[in-house]
């Protein structure tokens, strides 16, 4: 993908490595590395999953040609900030499995700082979560100015990831641990925009950030729990 | 290094360099409807087909694309499909330099293939990685919708 120029000594073409699938195996959705992005869209799996909430996502990144070039490797490995896949995937409790490293949970893999790896596969926990995905653009092609992704399942476990701070997603596990043992979403949304550091660049200020995060964790509660 | 290609339906062998992109590779070898606009993956000018799926020529890597069947609109001249969309877009006005036409043209040939009686939504959104900076998509819109109802 061209998001930068860079002299690069060695490619590997992970193509024709078997990294190509979608499938259900032992209660886990897993999704090979080298599957792109329209492929994932178009299977019937994904199609059903999570009430169709994992499609809306999908079909919300940039164009149809650039997905079906856009692979789940290249999507996750490089832990972009403005990512919306990466925020949903930690919502849904997502685990990566690297050829190296092994398997650990994304929140792990987006704070460790492994750089030389290739991502096998994502392995996504097939929990009955009922999802929701949010975000402020300025128009529907373009960056999201800031991300969010909410889900629970029936046991009222709480997961919520906002992203594109600019910086890469990550959970609020504040609000997640308040809504264990409380129900005001209101205040919980509070709590997971102030646990969060905001930035500025481009799209959007840090103060602009700050105040739309708790609107978009709100909604993204109040659609899990219609 | 060399690499074969099946362009249009005709196999070739063709000689790369490691950090090629496709689009140039076509361009070099005179598929001049493959247009070089943004480079970055953006404006959807350089659209081509990859095993009848639409992608960004200007973001594959030529060898990544070894083995594979590309489609540009040169290898649609006969194609009926081809025809129906081009006409309906002539017929309203919705080409004005005609620079994104080629792209755009492909991408709805794939968009029939793909989706089954679209709603105007669903176009829009399959659409939306093809910029026009002359026509401000409502004549297109029109077309690509008169070229849906007339085929349906
Ligand atoms: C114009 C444009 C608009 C975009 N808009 C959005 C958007 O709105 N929302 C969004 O979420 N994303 C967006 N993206 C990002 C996009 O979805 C992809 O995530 C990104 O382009 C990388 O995809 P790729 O597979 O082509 O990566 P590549 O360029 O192939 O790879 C990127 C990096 O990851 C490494 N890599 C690839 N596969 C693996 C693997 N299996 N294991 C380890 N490392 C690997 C590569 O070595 C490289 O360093 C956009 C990208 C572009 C170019
Ligand atoms: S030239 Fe490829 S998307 Fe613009
Ligand atoms: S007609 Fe000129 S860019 Fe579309």
């Amino acid at each position: 993908m061209r998001l930068s120029s860079r002299k690069i000594d060695l490619a590997i073409d992970l193509q024709d490595a078997g990294l190509n699938y979608v499938k259900i195996e032992s209660d886990e959705l897993k999704i090979g590395g080298a599957t792109t992005l329209g492929e994932i869209e178009r299977n019937e799996i994904i199609k059903a999953a999570f009430n169709g909430e994992l499609i809306k996502t999908l079909q919300a990144i940039w164009s149809v040609q650039l997905r079906n070039i856009a692979t789940i490797g290249g999507t996750i490995f490089p832990r972009l900030g403005f990512s919306d896949l990466i925020t949903v995937l930690l919502a849904l409790n997502t685990d990566v499995v690297l050829y190296n490293n092994g398997r650990m949970p994304l929140e792990v893999f987006l704070e460790e700082k492994i750089r030389k790896d290739i991502l096998v596969e994502l392995a996504i926990k097939k929990e009955n979560r009922k999802l929701s995905f949010q975000y402020m653009r300025n128009s529907f092609y373009d960056f999201s100015i800031l991300n969010t992704a909410v889900s629970v399942d029936e046991n009222k476990d709480f997961r919520i990831a906002i992203g594109a701070r600019p910086a890469v997603a990550s959970l609020a596990k504040k609000a997640m641990n308040y809504l264990k043992e409380n129900d005001n979403i209101e205040e919980a949304a509070k709590i997971a925009a102030e646990e969060m550091t905001f930035g500025s660049n481009i799209k959007g200020s840090k103060e602009y950030r700050e105040m739309i995060a708790p609107v978009l964790v709100r909604r993204g509660l109040e659609e899990v729990l219609r | 290094m060399k690499i074969i290609l099946t362009i249009n339906n005709v196999k070739r062998e063709v000689e790369i360099s490691p950090s090629e992109f496709l689009l140039d590779v076509l361009r070099r070898l005179d598929y001049m409807s493959v247009k070089k606009g943004c480079d970055t993956g953006t404006c959807g000018v350089c659209t081509v087909l990859m095993d009848g799926k639409p992608v960004l020529s200007c973001s594959v890597l030529a060898a990544s694309a070894d083995g594979h069947e590309i489609t540009t609109i040169e290898g649609l001249e006969n194609d009926p499909e081809f025809k129906a969309i081009s006409n309906a877009l002539l017929e309203e006005g919705a080409d004005q330099c005609g620079f994104c036409s080629p792209g755009l043209i492909l991408n709805v040939y794939a968009m029939k293939k793909e989706l089954k009686n679209p709603s105007e939504e669903d176009m829009k959104k399959y659409l939306v990685g093809n910029l026009c900076r002359c026509t401000g998509y409502v004549p297109q819109m029109r077309a690509i919708k008169k070229y849906f109802e007339v085929k349906a």
